[in-house]
């Protein structure tokens, strides 16, 4: 697996990136690069800009400065320097390009879950339905959920709903993936299902930036680990590195300490 | 009391009541499509727009709202031609009428739904690379019409029921139907027994099928 790369240039690359709510930062010119391949897990306490930042990589939300490219291309703006913004068009089809999954599912609750997947790869990706249903059979194979092809969300558990949630996602072939705390909203129980998909989309080289709460996922599946407090980037480096007890970052340490109280 | 009741002159002239019926479910029905067409496009205007936009519409919205309909259709059919040259027909002038009243209610319905479709499922739209008008056709309005449909129901019950301010400019719906036949055979108990039932029954069914239809929305949630 890919680390921070220095020779190959940057999937995604974020520079300087700020943005404010009124007068409070939550994001201090935040700075990260991820390479093709590469899961790069963000951690941190709640309020430290987690969310925000990954919502900035598809443009969910907007910034105030700084520069986010994906294969070079700048996301939100027509141009960093002008930071005159991209007509709703253009912002669709730059999203396209990247897939994500929420906390909430968030799924059409109107469509079956092959719906959900087959709704962007006809009217986003132009396929034909046959097509699409057919990638979207696939996809519910891959995910463990081809049974439930014309199950409406409601008639799904919240894992089953997850996992329509990243085939959804991962079906329209995307550059990055970016999961937002997939696992929140679940059962602890129904957990483990959801995570196993993820586990294997890195397995097949799928580029990935998730916010997570599941320090041994984090570990275990990460090529590095972002750390952020306060809006900004505190520590940033494989797991092992990051996740060590003897770290000499005193807010990671507390950030560490507390979590272990709390989860064990 | 020495009143004893003799259905034979109403059903003599049951034709004016069963034509009147029709008369007022073709009314109601016109109106409501229009009246859709217009809460449609003034809601999905109204939670996109500006301010200025947004209290023109509201300004629409609260006029309607507080003002009696019999007003409104004596406004449009005396007033309106009176000040402008314009000739149209008492159905005519009741269908405007009841179109721009009822598109004022359904606006509101609308809106109140659009605004009701949870953030997280447009971010989904978004997050798939759809279009604002993709998002609107095949995320938001399927969402929106599936909150809305008690509310609408109950909308087009009510709508159903004002077509009988119609008979005030003698358009030959129920309501009128039933007048004549009182005023030429003054069998007023039997004549509006048998209107009302005719209401009643006509309001049931529709709500009954209004509620498969809902039923057959709720089961996709």
């Amino acid at each position: 697996m890919a680390t921070s790369s220095n020779n190959s240039p940057a999937l995604l690359a974020i520079a300087e990136v700020s943005k404010s709510f009124g007068p409070v930062a939550v994001l201090r010119s935040v700075s990260l690069q991820v390479a093709k391949g590469e899961v790069v897990t963000i951690i941190g306490p709640s309020g430290s800009g987690k969310t925000t930042l990954l919502r900035c990589v598809n443009f969910l939300e907007s910034y105030d400065s700084g520069s986010i490219r994906i294969d070079g291309k700048e996301v939100g703006y027509r141009d960093s320097e002008t930071r005159q913004r991209r007509s709703e068009r253009d912002l669709a089809a730059m999203r396209a390009e990247t897939g994500m999954v929420f906390q909430s599912f968030n799924l059409f609750p109107h469509l079956t879950a092959a719906g959900n997947i087959m709704l962007g790869l006809t009217k986003v990706r132009g396929k034909s339905n046959a097509e699409a249903r057919s990638i979207a059979e696939h996809w519910l194979g891959r995910v463990g959920l081809a049974h439930k092809a014309d199950s409406l969300p409601a008639e799904l558990s919240g894992g089953q709903q997850q996992r329509v949630g990243i085939a959804r996602a991962v079906a329209m072939e995307p550059k990055i993936l970016l999961l937002d705390e997939i696992t929140s909203a679940l059962d602890p129980e129904l957990v483990g299902e959801v995570l196993a998909v993820v586990k294997s989309l890195a397995e097949d080289g799928m580029t990935m930036v998730m916010v997570t709460h599941e320090m041994a996922f984090a570990r275990d599946a990460s090529s590095r680990i972002v750390f952020m407090a306060d809006g900004g980037i505190s520590a940033v480096g494989p797991p092992k590195e990051v996740l060590a007890a003897e770290t000499t970052n005193e807010r990671l340490r507390t950030f560490l300490a507390r979590f272990r109280a709390s989860h064990f | 009391m020495g009143y004893t009741l003799n259905f034979n002159l109403i059903w003599r002239h049951f034709d004016k009541l069963w034509g009147g019926l029709l008369l007022s479910l073709e009314l109601a029905v016109i109106s409501i499509a229009i009246g859709i067409v217009i809460g449609l496009v003034l809601a999905v205007w109204y939670v996109s727009a500006g301010r200025v936009v947004r209290t023109i519409i509201a300004g629409y919205v609260e006029f309607i709202r507080n003002v009696p309909l019999i007003l409104l259709v004596y406004l449009v059919f005396y007033g309106v031609p009176t000040v402008i040259d314009l000739a149209y027909s008492a159905p005519t002038s009741f269908v405007v009428t009841l179109s721009v009243y009822s598109g004022a209610y359904l606006v509101e319905v609308f809106r109140s739904g659009l605004e009701a479709v949870p953030r997280g499922q447009l971010d989904a739209g978004k997050a798939i690379g759809l279009t604002p008008w993709q998002r609107l056709i095949h995320v938001r309005l399927p969402t929106m019409l599936r909150i809305t449909l008690p509310a609408l129901s109950n909308t087009f019950i009510s709508l159903f029921k004002d077509t009988s301010i119609a008979s005030v400019i003698s358009v030959p719906e129920l309501t009128y139907g039933a007048q004549w036949i009182n005023f030429n055979t003054f069998r007023i108990v039997e004549v509006y027994l048998v209107t009302t039932a005719m209401y009643l029954v006509t309001g049931y069914a529709l709500l009954f099928a209004l509620r498969l239809v809902e039923r057959r929305f709720r089961a996709a949630r």
